[in-house]
């Protein structure tokens, strides 16, 4: 069975070689200068998306009583003498000497939108543009060295929607969502993994569909040639052995159970064999979210023990591998939530939104783990001592992936569009989280 | 009726059977000029050495309904389109035909959606049902032909709430609502002038007549009035909601001016083509500028409606990119945006006319398989430039083929984000409805209006979607619209003749015929597998397709189907 794709074939050997489904455009990518040491060779972004409180998880104020901590007064003792965690995290705590808990996350944004995308991109919003999220600036940086088929910016399983990832750089470095759910039998993952088709009849497809090209045949176009390049990443992809990766059923079902089956829990072992094959930035946006405005103790009680099991499995399984000290774990929401309980109704109990101050975990990639930056004050309602604004946590993720933060990203019309702006009257900043990298 | 149309089909056939594989594509002759248009256009391709080439009537009937409704046509009105020979002005009567539909004002109201920005949330936050009213007034517009210069002035001057008040939502669809903010969303929309090309004096100037735009929130949830405020009595854009005070504190866009030095007294500043003018305190600075700008003598506000609307029908501007209009960036052919100026103006800026006007023109009927490739001549028009199909336009050509739907949400849903499951994507108001696969290939995020903020370059995602996915293979696997034109009563031939007018809206050549009666999918292939295939039996012609037919698995169609919808005909613009 020989395809009728010479001419194409050989132009796609010649401009795209193995490597970079995503950036079929590689000859117009620039190559940054980026000569900071790497210590984080992949990131793993956990988004709790809606915003989980900070009181009843990882900033627990046992004696602000029960209008701030309401059915979750409890903590727990951790692996590290002197932290403790919300009784909702019994795994977790077991695992404290990885992780470092940021306890003054701070921008003081109320609205999703706007904190989802300045949490995400480092810069408020306002100016002309939109910024490309974190995921999509390793794209641009990292794009280039990475040779795998799959897209370097994977998001399991579905963009959260709030606004456009890649921003100003364009669609190649939109993420790639798998869709499908990792803890069915079968993760299907959106065009990669086809129900019910055989690789011979995708051959068979792909054959016809060559021959049945009247445009294509009638014209030499540079546009149909470059879709000829685009299509043929994607057949290396359906066709070659690249998808395994998400085969999740190659794993021990000892160590799927160690990660949970459900949703999330799956997620974090794809994450962990996305990353393990090299892909530089994953994305796990939290299944349901965390925007508890009612319903907020059980949404905590059903939500956190797989946040907690999935999580202190990834952290666990990473380190035995000996993969934590390359792979960079940041887990936060674009905000936490109220301190005070909202017990009147319609909220009867629930938690709104809340900018001032929350929580992030980081793990790995540089970052050192068994300790605690910052606090927040008695009831967790400020930042008490040293505030983490966006542009400290994410220029320490960039610093730590060996980006460069001053760089410039590809701006249509050429304007100076920096990785992060600099600290300013305007942009507000901490400092880089030099204690604990 | 019925048997002539099959006397016809076959007699096309015929002549697809004769001829070479571009007459698919193209007609044999070079077209005479049909207006001005192609005087002015062929004159520049012959300085170029360039023969014009006129597309065939099934690439014309697919690209006009394309090009102003936004959908394929029918099978039917392919066929009938293309198999009728009545009408020597058929093409001109079709045209007129689709500029009476609704799904004209549909598809037009999208892409001046993206140009207005209307989009409930990040980062324009018009919300959801001030997106509805701002979309209805644009759709209502359009429908009715309002006059161009009639549909700027009214936003221009706009005041009023933001959920009763249609236009004044230009007002509120910018990311920086400060007099300069306003400024650059003015220039860009109204002149094709990025602001990023002034100097900062032009643009602090443009800004004072916005100066006295004020917004004022009111009880009513997200409820927002935009109005003329002399006295600046709500210097602080209120883009939040009542009840919201945090996030107004924490994120509100101050108005970096310094308050007005003489309220009260009269505004000195200097118009962009730098006469000067002093704005006396009892008028409307806004309506002050709008009278400089809606004149005939303006040299940008006919120029950047005349190139946004040609660059929309043939793929780039005659000063490209459409909305970069800079002494620096010289047309492609002066004389013909200048002529169509005039003619802009002398009709009294009717839209549908210049619309038409293109249309009927040879030089958008051409062939897109000639004279390609020189950059040169792709900015003479030489050729109709292949383009991928918008991501609303394709999605919703897909679910007409098969005659499925698609779920669009918002991440923010709340009334007015909920709509009816059969809604074209086309006709979604409001850009924060969406879906996965608009996101996918592309739909602007209206951001900033910018010409170049849809997307519509392929990129493997992409691939893999159209290719692979379970959401378009189930689409067609499970289409009883597709089964009922393949797997029935009638000759294999017609059925391929369904699919190809259905998908591609043209009849197959016998070729194609063959190619398509020929194929097997993996099932079959492993019986062939074990009666190797003699000399003879590959030596079967087309007149024993009945028996490659009869084999044929409803897989089979499926992976014919979907063939033709993943092949670059479909795909794109052509």
């Amino acid at each position: 069975m020989s395809i009728n794709l010479t001419r194409r074939s050989a132009l796609r050997q010649g401009l795209c070689g193995a490597g970079g489904l995503l950036l079929a455009n590689k000859l117009q990518a620039a190559l940054p200068a980026a000569a900071l040491p790497v210590k984080a060779k992949s990131v793993i972004q956990i988004f709790l998306w809606g915003g989980m409180s900070h009181n009843d998880t990882w900033d627990p104020k046992p004696d602000a009583g029960r209008d701030y901590m309401g059915e979750f007064p409890d903590v727990l003792p951790t692996n590290v003498d002197g932290i403790q965690i919300g009784q909702l995290f019994p795994k977790l705590a077991q695992q404290a000497d990885k992780y470092t808990l940021i306890r003054s996350m701070t921008h003081g944004i109320n609205s999703h939108e706007t904190a989802a995308y300045y949490m995400q991109t480092g810069h408020t919003r306002g100016e002309r543009l939109a910024y490309p999220s974190v995921g999509a600036v390793f794209s641009h940086f990292k794009g280039l060295s990475y040779k795998g088929l799959i897209p370097p910016y994977v998001v399991l399983t579905k963009a959260q929607g709030r606004f456009s990832e890649e921003g100003f750089m364009g669609p190649k470095y939109k993420p790639f969502a798998t869709g499908g759910d990792p803890n069915a039998p079968r993760f299907n993952v959106e065009g990669v993994v086809a129900e019910g088709i055989t690789d011979e009849r995708q051959i068979a497809r792909r054959e016809l569909l060559s021959k049945a090209d009247a445009l294509g045949k009638a014209l030499t176009s540079p546009i149909l040639n470059n879709m000829q390049i685009t299509r043929d990443a994607a057949y290396e992809l359906i066709l070659g052995s690249g998808k395994d990766v998400f085969d999740l059923s190659k794993e021990d079902d000892k160590l799927r159970e160690r990660y949970g089956r459900n949703m999330f829990g799956q997620e974090c072992l794809a994450a962990r064999r996305l990353v393990e094959s090299g892909v530089p930035y994953v994305v796990i946006n939290y299944p349901g979210g965390w925007d508890t405005h009612k319903g907020h103790a059980a949404r905590m009680r059903q939500q956190c023990p797989s946040l907690d099991q999935g999580l202190a499995a990834l952290l666990e399984d990473l380190s035995q591998r000996g993969l934590l000290d390359s792979t960079l774990v940041w887990c936060c929401g674009e905000f936490g939530r109220g301190p005070k309980i909202d017990w009147q109704p319609p909220w009867n109990g629930g938690r709104n939104h809340y900018g001032a101050v929350f929580s992030a975990l980081v793990a790995g990639g540089g970052f050192r783990g068994g300790t605690i930056v910052g606090s927040s004050t008695s009831k967790g309602e400020e930042v008490n001592e040293r505030p983490v604004y966006p542009v400290d946590l994410l220029g320490s993720i960039y610093q730590l992936a060996g980006i460069d933060t001053s760089a410039n990203l590809p701006h249509p019309m050429g304007l100076e569009a920096p990785v992060l702006p600099k600290p300013s009257d305007t942009v507000l900043s901490g400092g880089l989280l030099t204690e604990i990298m | 009726m019925d048997k002539k149309l099959q006397v016809l089909s076959a007699l096309l056939l015929l002549i697809c059977l004769t001829g070479a594989t571009e007459s698919i594509f193209e007609r044999p002759l070079p077209p005479p000029a049909a207006n001005e248009i192609d005087r002015l256009v062929f004159a520049k391709l012959s300085e170029l050495d360039i023969t014009p080439a006129l597309c065939s009537d099934a690439v014309f009937v697919r690209r006009v309904y394309l090009d102003v409704t936004g959908k394929i046509p029918t099978a039917a009105e392919a066929r009938s389109f293309i198999d009728s020979t009545y009408s020597k002005n058929k093409r001109s009567e079709l045209i007129d035909e689709l500029l009476e539909r609704p799904e004209f004002a549909d598809y037009w109201s999208m892409k001046w959606g993206d140009a207005l920005r209307i989009k409930a949330e990040f980062p324009v936050n018009l919300w959801p049902n001030a997106a509805q009213i701002y979309h209805h007034w644009v759709r209502t517009a359009i429908a009715q032909n309002k006059p161009y210069d009639q549909f700027v002035r009214e936003m221009l001057t706009a005041s009023g709430s933001n959920f009763r008040v249609g236009p004044v939502n230009f007002y509120r669809a910018l990311q920086n609502k400060t007099s300069k903010g306003i400024a650059a969303g003015v220039a860009l929309t109204f002149m094709g002038v990025r602001s990023e090309s002034w100097t900062k004096e032009q643009l602090d100037n443009l800004a004072v007549f916005f100066s006295q735009v004020g917004y004022k929130p009111t009880n009513e949830w997200k409820e927002e009035h935009v109005f003329w405020d002399p006295l600046g009595s709500t210097k602080a854009a209120g883009n939040s909601a009542p009840g919201s005070a945090i996030v107004t504190t924490a994120m509100i866009e101050k108005n970096t001016n310094p308050p007005p030095e003489n309220i009260g007294g009269p505004l000195n500043t200097i118009f962009p083509d730098g006469t000067p003018v002093q704005i006396s305190p009892d008028r409307d600075p806004r309506v002050v500028f709008a009278d400089w700008l809606i004149t005939p003598e303006n040299p940008w506000f006919t120029r950047c409606a005349i190139n946004r609307i040609w660059a929309w029908l043939l793929g780039r501007g005659i000063i490209e990119e459409p909305d970069n209009i800079r002494d620096d960036n010289p047309p492609s052919n002066p004389e013909l945006l200048t002529w169509l100026e005039k003619e802009f103006i002398r009709s009294g800026y009717d839209m549908n006319h210049l619309i038409r006007l293109i249309l009927n023109s040879k030089t958008y009927q051409m062939s897109s398989v000639s004279n390609t490739g020189n950059p040169e001549a792709a900015a003479q028009f030489a050729a109709y430039p292949l383009r991928r199909l918008e991501a609303e336009v394709l999605i919703d050509a897909i679910n007409d083929i098969t005659g499925s739907s698609d779920l669009y949400t918002s991440a923010i849903p709340e009334p007015f984000t909920y709509i009816p499951k059969d809604q074209s994507a086309v006709s979604i108001a409001d850009g924060s409805i969406s879906s996965s696969f608009l996101t996918l290939f592309g739909r602007s995020a209206r951001a900033t209006g910018m010409s170049d903020e849809r997307i519509n370059r392929t990129s493997p995602s992409q691939q893999l979607h159209m290719l692979n996915s379970g959401h378009i293979q189930r689409k067609i696997e499970q289409s009883a619209k597709l089964r009922k034109l393949t797997v029935s009563r009638g000759r294999p031939e017609q059925a391929v003749d369904n699919l190809y007018l259905t998908i591609l809206s043209r009849h197959p050549t016998f070729e194609e015929i063959d190619i398509m009666l020929a194929y097997k999918g993996a099932a079959s292939q492993e019986i062939v597998q074990l009666k190797p295939a003699t000399a003879k039996a590959k030596k079967r012609t087309s007149s024993k397709k009945k028996k490659f037919a009869n084999k044929k698995q409803p897989q089979d169609w499926t992976d014919m189907a979907w063939a033709l919808m993943n092949s670059p005909e479909f795909l794109y613009r052509h």
